[in-house]
């Protein structure tokens, strides 16, 4: 496939065929991936987790990890062949990466001065460039360690360090993880400066199609170690040609509320269990006979034997009018302590029979500790928590099972939440015999469907399932008990957004079809249009807006409130829709 | 960072103390008449009786301990019932000897065990690893009594006659007969510093920030001596500390075996003579050397780590 606009690229960064394979599986975890990235431009690359991604990017610098290695294919970096003895002298010099968590991925033994020292260049860059990303270029700075910074100021040191050598190409991947919109803005501000200034490539890894669309010029779509769909960003997300692009842009949560979210049935596979053929067509709407047997090739940007028959469309989104019902659950003047420091103060908070409240706010703001006092996890708390009228003793230990019983508990990570040795059908049973007595038959089975699970997985143990489908589990152990609030703790902050997409589909399913009462914690407001009717907000540990979720997120009052909306990037539909 | 050392000082007073009273009340207890163990079985019952007036020994336990302490205290810890010398006197230059022995053993196998354990995480999962990895279990697993008759048999009695089996000076240790002892206490200690050291690196070498070092297109030197070694000697430290203070203990059974003239070896001897005030101070000095090391140690990991050392200013 040599088109002679492509034999023309010499600047800038040509990947032909890149395949890395895992050891000893053989199994490509990247599979003949090509890529043209020119300078000064930004690709997004974007895909569900376990897609590849970070194997792919790490192979732009000829870096496998223990357990990869590379199985073909080269990268070209301006013509120059990154391979054998030029890759130590080109990483750092032609090209830099950027890492997804720069807490551990500074060296925490060693000051700021020499982790910048050693990428070249001599004191007046190193301070050159500490300015162009916003950081003091003062000795006093120099002199810290990477634990005396906030998060944002260490990713900010880890841009620094990657433009010090004026690279070629710069990777950058998930660089805002666990950072909040506010420091995410202003990074991501700085990474599209920086890639200007210094007219470099930029490889921009993430699963956030929110940022690729205020941030990329040109975006790679990964599936399963392949690329799938490959163009001009806008083109892409206007008209995406690939069904799995398509219905990935249909999971992404709408911050303007005016598209409804669907998720992607099914999971990703893993490199081994890839099927031969199309890798998506498992949860392809779109599959034919041929795609199970013949992988499609990229053509025109797209590998899909149905190119382009499958289409972005917008579920419109009818806003309900939100009606007034009594209160299921009701805190008052909620105060809680750890040791002697206090995470929350004076909370009060009502969530109306049959609704959802978001709970709102960034890591640190204390939201899990007031999910958690309300469920009775955390008895080291003041004030009262009411339930249907009647006050609840504050240790889980005290309630009564019945009062137990009515409020039921969704963690935040499936992969911890499940006993690794039991089965499904022990783990969904386990609180029902307890809080239920007698467990009346097909309990498992009837909780599972209404999870959408299928009873076939009773008998599974959680390994053995995906994250979405352990989720899934934990929903359904949770409804087995026959609660009537359910309390969910950033149950998708773990997931990918197709399988995001389809739990806040079952969860908001659930509250509509069986009325049952929700407090849906979560860090991303983006989510709280579609899942809740009414917000909180959440910041150090008080409560400093509240109301109908329309309301609040049109008019913000609290600049906090504001400041979230106006820094979460906006993956804004009308573009789209033709 | 000074006030938590003196913390850890004082702690360490408080611990000798309680230990003084231990070793006092186990020396009282030992069976049998020290005055008739000195004596021996045809000492007439007027002698033992003014001995054990002259060595206070009807005294009530308390102001015997007193007066014990109170001589520790002006480094002065009795007169030896056996030979009749000061204790500091008889004591002193078997002090020395032994801490040759251990300084010698712990310069040697320190630097070594960690070089052998980066080596050995560096070369993972290859032929070197696997070797090293069986060497060192099987020493660890060795009681140090077999490892020096093992040297003992191979360098000494065996066809390589190189060196002597047991020491037969009279006080002074030359090289040749520190070789075998320290060599011995090497192999005792050593193991568990390279198994540890491997672990440690092995973590270090996965991190983020070592493979950020490599991106950088650092020379692997750079990265293994600058970004990995630094992050692996905290954890590494308490490893090291707790072999070292093993040694304060583990030398009686080496210098037992090879009859070197240090602190372990008057141990023994004063034990089988019932030589009260030598076992008590020896005792009590072994403990000192364990806190003193351990107290070492601590300080090292606490320097290692640059979060506690921002911390204290
Ligand atoms: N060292 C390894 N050895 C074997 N398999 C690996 C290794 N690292 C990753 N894999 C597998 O390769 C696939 C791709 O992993 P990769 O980390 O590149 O995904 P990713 O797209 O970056 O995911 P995420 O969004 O979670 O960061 C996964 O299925 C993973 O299990
Ligand atoms: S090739 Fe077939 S299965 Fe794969 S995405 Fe296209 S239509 Fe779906
Ligand atoms: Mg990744």
């Amino acid at each position: 496939m040599t088109t002679p606009e492509r034999t023309e690229v010499l600047t800038g960064v040509r990947v032909r065929g890149l395949t890395v394979a895992g050891v000893p599986s053989g199994a490509p975890i990247v599979d003949s991936v090509d890529l043209d990235v020119r300078p000064g431009e930004i690709l997004g690359l974007v895909g569900e987790s376990g897609s590849g991604k970070t194997t792919l990017g790490l192979a732009l610098l000829a870096y496998y990890k223990r357990g990869t290695q590379l199985a073909g294919g080269s990268v070209a970096i301006n013509g120059v062949d990154l391979a054998g003895a030029a890759v130590r002298r080109m990483r750092g010099d032609a090209v830099a990466y950027i890492p997804q968590s720069p807490a551990s991925a500074l060296n925490p033994a060693l000051r700021i001065r020499t982790q910048l020292g050693e990428c070249g260049g001599d004191d007046a860059r190193v301070r050159e460039v500490l300015r162009e990303v916003a950081l003091p270029d003062t000795d006093v700075f120099l002199r810290r360690y990477p634990h005396q910074l906030s998060g944002g100021q260490q990713q900010r040191v880890a841009i620094a360090m990657a433009f010090l050598g004026r690279p070629d190409l710069i990777v950058l991947d998930e660089p805002t993880t666990g950072l909040d919109v506010t420091t995410q803005k202003h990074v991501l501000e700085t990474v599209r400066k920086m890639c200007a200034t210094y007219s470099c490539a930029a490889v921009y890894i993430t699963h956030d199609m929110a940022v690729v669309a205020e941030l990329t010029d040109r975006i790679a779509v990964m599936y399963s170690g392949r690329v799938v769909e490959t163009g001009p960003a806008r083109t892409v997300l206007r008209s995406p040609q690939h069904p799995y692009t398509a219905r990935l842009l249909m999971a992404v949560p709408d911050l303007d509320g005016r598209r409804e979210i669907r998720g992607i049935p099914g999971h990703a596979p893993s490199p081994v269990r890839r099927p031969a053929g199309c890798a998506f067509a498992p949860r392809c709407p779109l599959v034919v006979d041929r795609c199970r047997d013949e992988v499609p090739a990229l053509e025109d940007g797209v590998r899909c034997f149905r190119a382009g028959v499958s289409r972005f469309e917008v579920v419109e989104r009818v806003e309900v009018p939100v009606v007034s019902a009594d209160a299921a659950l009701e805190v008052r003047g909620l105060s809680a302590w750890y040791g002697s420091h206090q995470v929350l103060e004076d909370i009060s908070l009502s969530v109306p029979r049959g609704q959802c409240v978001a709970l709102l706010g960034e890591s640190g703001s204390g939201k899990t500790t007031l999910a958690r006092a309300i469920a009775g996890l955390h008895p080291r708390h003041g004030g009262e928590v009411v339930l249907g009228g009647e006050s609840l003793p504050p240790s889980g230990l005290r309630r009564t099972p019945l009062q137990r019983r009515r409020i039921q508990y969704v963690f935040q990570n499936p992969y911890e939440s499940l006993n690794p040795r039991k089965t499904v059908r022990e783990l969904v049973l386990a609180p029902a015999r307890v809080l239920l007595g007698k467990v009346p038959d097909g309990l498992v089975e009837d909780a599972l469907s209404q999870a959408a699970l299928s009873p076939e997985l009773a008998s599974r143990y959680p390994d053995q399932l995906s994250g979405g489908e352990r989720q899934r589990v934990a929903i359904a152990r949770a409804l087995a008990a026959q609660p009537e609030v359910l309390v969910c703790d950033e149950v998708t902050s773990a997931l990918d957004v197709s399988v995001q997409a389809a739990i806040v589909e079952l969860i908001a399913g659930l509250r509509e079809r069986k009325g049952l009462t929700l407090l849906f914690v979560t860090h991303d407001i983006a989510l709280v249009r579609t899942v809740a009717q009414h917000v909180a907000v959440l910041e150090h540990g008080r409560i400093v807006e509240r109301g109908p979720v329309a309301e609040v997120l049109a008019a913000p009052e609290h600049p906090y409130t504001q400041a979230l909306m106006a820094d979460t990037p906006r993956f804004d539909t009308s573009r789209f829709s033709q | 960072m000074v006030r938590l050392a003196v913390k850890r000082l004082v702690f360490g007073a408080l611990i000798l103390w309680a230990v003084s009273v231990v070793v006092f009340l186990a020396t009282a207890a030992l069976p049998g008449d020290t005055a008739q163990a000195i004596l021996g079985r045809e000492a007439t019952p007027e002698r033992l009786a003014a001995l054990r007036l002259e060595l206070h020994l009807d005294d009530p336990l308390v102001s015997q301990y007193f007066s014990w302490l109170g001589g520790l205290l002006t480094f002065d810890p009795g007169r030896s019932l056996v030979n009749g010398l000061p204790v500091a006197e008889f004591v002193g230059p078997r002090i020395v000897n032994s801490l040759v022995l251990m300084l010698t053993a712990a310069v040697v196998s320190t630097p070594l065990a960690m070089f052998l354990g980066t080596w050995s995480a560096v070369r993972r999962d290859r032929a070197a690893d696997h070797v090293t990895a069986v060497v060192t279990l099987v020493l660890a697993a060795l009681p140090e009594f077999v490892v020096g008759i093992t040297l003992v048999i191979v360098f000494a009695t065996g066809p390589l006659r190189l060196l002597p089996a047991v020491y037969v000076g009279t006080g002074q240790v030359t090289f040749v007969d520190l070789v075998l002892p320290a060599l011995t206490l090497v192999l005792a200690v050593g193991p568990y510093i390279v198994r540890m050291m491997r672990a440690t690196m092995i973590e270090v070498l996965e991190s983020e920030y070592v493979q950020q070092a490599r991106l950088k297109g650092l020379p692997e030197r750079t990265v293994l001596l600058r970004h990995a070694v630094p992050n692996a000697v905290g954890p590494v430290a308490q490893v090291v500390a707790l072999q070292l203070a093993w040694l304060a203990g583990g030398v009686v059974v080496v210098e037992f075996l090879f009859r070197y003239p240090g602190i372990g070896y008057a141990l023994v001897d004063a034990v089988n003579n019932r030589d009260l005030p030598v076992v008590q101070a020896l005792a009590l000095l072994i403990a000192a050397l364990y806190i003193v090391v351990n107290l070492l140690a601590d300080l090292v990991s606490l320097v290692a780590n640059p979060r506690v050392r921002t911390a204290i200013r």
